[in-house]
């Protein structure tokens, strides 16, 4: 079956969101579109998916964060793929949070399988979603203090005495 | 007619020997038998398992060293062999199986990962079972061959047939169990 055309997709969101999508791309590599949204609106924005007729993006493939710590008051970025099974087309849902607060509502009303994504999502970023029913680690030790796959913990432990560098020539 | 020479399966310890008995201490005697009758608890994670199971069957035969049983539950076990990498999550789970087994008991860290962590210096996994148990044999290797790994189980025999029968009860023991926080 023909695949949703790109222009059709950033039309009607345009035409319902207006200036709350801050971009549409085509990536260059798989040519999946790209779109930015207000954090705010995210919610509404997969549901609009969800339900329009042509559209019907009705599978979350994947739901994960990002650490960019360079980028100022966006460093968490917050990324939907979301699939076509009838007309196999993907697209990519992007989304950024501060910080300091990095807070985003709970797409588990809409997909169930949000659940389990979202919890990793908290468990290694921190990111809290609201209205999630339970939000907690999910693949690691529950008393960890801290959220791992942020960039300013280190990846190693941190307690090993048998990797001198100098014996290394490193 | 001729007698046959029957090899004896163990070395008697020694003792005193005369028609019709035979003397040695308890110790010597319990040890022996302990020796050749340790039940592993396999506590398999990862590839060090997959080696493990090389071990167990026919062409290895850990069997032949009195291991004919692996004990799946702690409760009847002697040896607890930890194999492969224990993730900080697993912690709790294999000290409380540690906990589970009766006393004598003792312990064999097979490979890499669960000697010290291994190649996965990272957060998430410990490094190193001794920070949570008590250890009696390291096997290094990644993943140890199955000679190896017997080699291992015989230095346990060694410890198992020369523990003295107090060991359990001295004030050295229950420190080194008080330092890992287990009663």
């Amino acid at each position: 079956m023909e695949k949703i055309s790109h222009p059709l997709i950033t039309e009607k969101l345009t035409a319902r969101f207006g200036s709350d999508i801050l971009s549409t791309e085509e990536e260059p590599l798989y040519k999946v579109l790209v779109i930015t949204v207000n954090p705010a609106r995210i919610i509404e924005t997969l549901k609009f998916l969800y339900d329009d007729k042509e559209l019907q993006f009705q599978f979350l493939t994947s739901l994960f964060a990002v650490h960019y710590p360079e980028r100022k008051n966006e460093e968490i970025e917050m990324v939907y793929l979301l699939h076509n099974l009838w007309k196999n087309t993907r697209i990519r849902i992007k989304t950024y949070l501060p910080i300091s607060n990095p807070e985003i509502d709970t797409a588990t009303n809409l997909f169930s399988t949000a659940n389990w994504m979202e919890r990793e999502a908290y468990d290694f970023f921190g990111v809290i979603f609201k209205g999630h029913p339970n939000l907690k680690r999910i693949l690691n030790i529950d008393s960890m203090d801290y959220f791992p796959m942020r960039k300013e913990y280190p990846l190693e432990e941190g307690t090993r005495r048998d990797k001198d560098d100098t014996m290394f020539g490193r | 007619m001729t007698t046959i020479k029957i090899p004896s399966l163990a070395e008697a310890p020694p003792g005193y020997e005369g028609h019709g008995f035979f003397a040695t201490s308890l110790d010597r005697a319990i040890g022996l038998a302990r020796k050749y009758s340790i039940w592993p608890l396999p506590f398999a994670t990862s590839c060090c398992g997959i080696e493990f199971m090389a071990t167990m069957g026919a062409h290895y035969d850990f069997a032949r060293f009195g291991s004919e049983r692996p004990s799946f539950s702690p409760r009847q076990a002697d040896l607890l062999m930890v194999m492969g990498t224990i993730a900080k999550k697993m912690g709790p789970p294999l000290k409380q199986v540690y906990i589970q087994m009766a006393e004598p008991r003792w312990v064999l860290a097979m490979g890499a990962c669960a000697s010290s962590g291994g190649i996965f210096d990272t957060y998430s996994v410990l490094q190193g079972i001794d920070e949570i148990i008590p250890v009696d044999v390291y096997v290094p290797g990644c993943p140890p061959r199955p000679e190896q790994v017997i080699d291992g189980l015989m230095r346990v025999q060694d410890l198992v047939q020369n523990e003295s029968l107090r060991r359990r009860h001295s004030p050295e023991y229950k420190a080194l169990l008080a330092k890992y926080g287990i009663e």
